[in-house]
């Protein structure tokens, strides 16, 4: 029986790939868009604009107090109550794109501020102007911290990508779980869909552990 | 517009909300304990000096960490009728949660030992503590503060990743903001009303999180 089960599921393998590419797609689209507004609002964060502190603070703990798939939900049957109708695959890369930003965010603001006060003091009294003093001095010793966080990072977001698969985006777990309805076992599907995310996150993983191994190493 | 956000139909599904929100708190309770029990044991074998074990450990634990918990869910609720066993949506749901953060805290706790330099341990062995008085006045104080915030963090998401039982039918907080849409078509006033129960919870857990952190740190001196 599990033999024909597993002859089955080979041959809709072109199904997973496909599903696996959409699964790339709303990642990288929403990895790239996430980390820009996420280095905007983190460097925001460490203004001395209290409005902008208190409101990018706010918005970070609503979006990390709720679960994404909350979120996701509110994204796509209430927006439309604001007369913004969006489709399944742009509904999830906002979602996406929002919750990948708030936690960026909070990564950019925590490296910034790891970096010493003096630093600061210096390259101000150097004559640096803000932005060469963010350019120069501040972000290039900030990375060190950054980094392997937002590595880390994207490896959540990318789990967290699954599940716009129930809004209707053809992910590789929604392949999956379309693909359960015909060949009822879940053990060897769900298996094969574990192995697709395992194949991309695994990599990430030791990247960041390694690069967050390379960055200590640095300090000292 | 939401000019018609009806607060009356939320106060009318205000008890059901409500259930549902212990059904969180229990989900989440059970679950914290059941990763818990997991984690201390992978961490356990991960650090023992066997091979096995702790080739076994480190399987278990990167490959629930390259996955995504919704996949495991599924995993799980399709998997295991496939071997078998049936069992209730509640107990497979609470299995999948407990296996997915315990690999997260087995980590937290490998980190929270190896933080503590074997030269303190040596230490306290010559000056004459017992093990009892070395772990309740050297390993743990120092252990606690390294551990503790991180396994709140974790408890906070694992309050929001029991949202994804209700994809397997759970009856639990996001549920039942589904479950008014479909009744009133509503889905503002369900889905605000749950995202306002988990804020509850977050905050909650956030500020003990944030004074444990004040509190617990043993003065870290590197």
């Amino acid at each position: 029986m599990w033999k024909n089960y597993l002859t089955r599921l080979v041959q809709s393998l072109p199904f997973f790939i496909t599903g696996l590419w959409m699964t790339i797609a709303v990642s990288a689209i929403s990895l790239a868009a996430g980390t820009l507004i996420g280095f905007f609002l983190g460097i925001l964060r460490t203004r001395p604009n209290r409005l902008f502190r208190y409101l990018i603070g706010a918005w970070v703990d609503v979006i990390r107090g709720t679960p994404f798939l909350v979120q996701i939900f509110i994204v796509f049957f209430i927006l439309p109550e604001f007369g913004i109708h969006l489709d399944a695959f742009p509904a999830a890369i906002l979602a996406l794109t929002n919750l990948g930003a708030c936690f960026i965010c909070e990564i950019v603001a925590a490296g910034i501020r790891s970096v010493p006060w003096g630093q600061k003091e210096a390259a101000s009294s150097s004559g640096l102007t803000e932005w060469q003093q963010l350019r120069y001095v501040v972000m290039p010793q900030a990375m060190r911290t950054i980094l392997p966080s937002l590595v880390g990072q994207y490896v959540l977001l990318i789990k967290d990508s699954s599940v716009v698969s129930v809004i209707g985006v053809t992910d590789v777990t929604r392949v999956g779980w379309l693909t359960v309805q015909r060949i009822p076992h879940g053990l060897m599907v769900f298996g094969l869909v574990g192995l697709l995310y395992f194949i991309i996150c695994y990599p990430l993983i030791r990247l960041s552990n390694l690069l967050e191994k390379k960055m200590a190493k640095g300090t000292r | 517009m939401l000019e018609t956000f009806n607060f009356r139909v939320i106060f009318e599904y205000m008890p059901f909300f409500l259930k549902c929100f212990t059904a969180t708190l229990w989900l989440s309770g059970v679950g914290l304990v059941g990763a818990l029990a997991v984690g201390t044991l992978a961490c356990a074998m991960r650090i023992s000096g066997s091979k096995l074990l702790s080739t076994a450990a480190g399987v278990y634990i990167e490959s629930i960490r390259s996955t995504p918990l919704l996949v495991q869910i599924y995993f799980f609720y399709f998997g295991l009728p496939s071997l078998g066993i049936m069992v209730t949506e509640e107990i497979t749901g609470v299995v999948a949660l407990s296996l997915n953060s315990g690999a997260y805290i087995a980590e937290i706790l490998r980190a929270g030992v190896q933080s503590i330099p074997f030269g303190q341990i040596e230490a306290s062995l010559s000056s004459g503590l017992s093990y009892f008085q070395r772990m309740r006045y050297i390993v743990f104080p120092q252990a606690l503060g390294v551990t503790i915030p991180p396994m709140l963090g974790q408890a906070i998401v694992l309050v929001k990743d029991s949202a994804l039982l209700s994809l397997i039918a759970v009856t639990e907080l996001t549920r039942a903001g589904q479950i008014m849409t479909s009744e009133r078509f509503m889905p503002a006033e369900g889905f605000f009303t749950s995202a306002v129960f988990y804020l509850v919870i977050y905050f909650m857990l956030k500020s003990l999180a944030g004074w444990s952190e004040k509190r617990l740190i043993f003065r870290e001196s590197r």
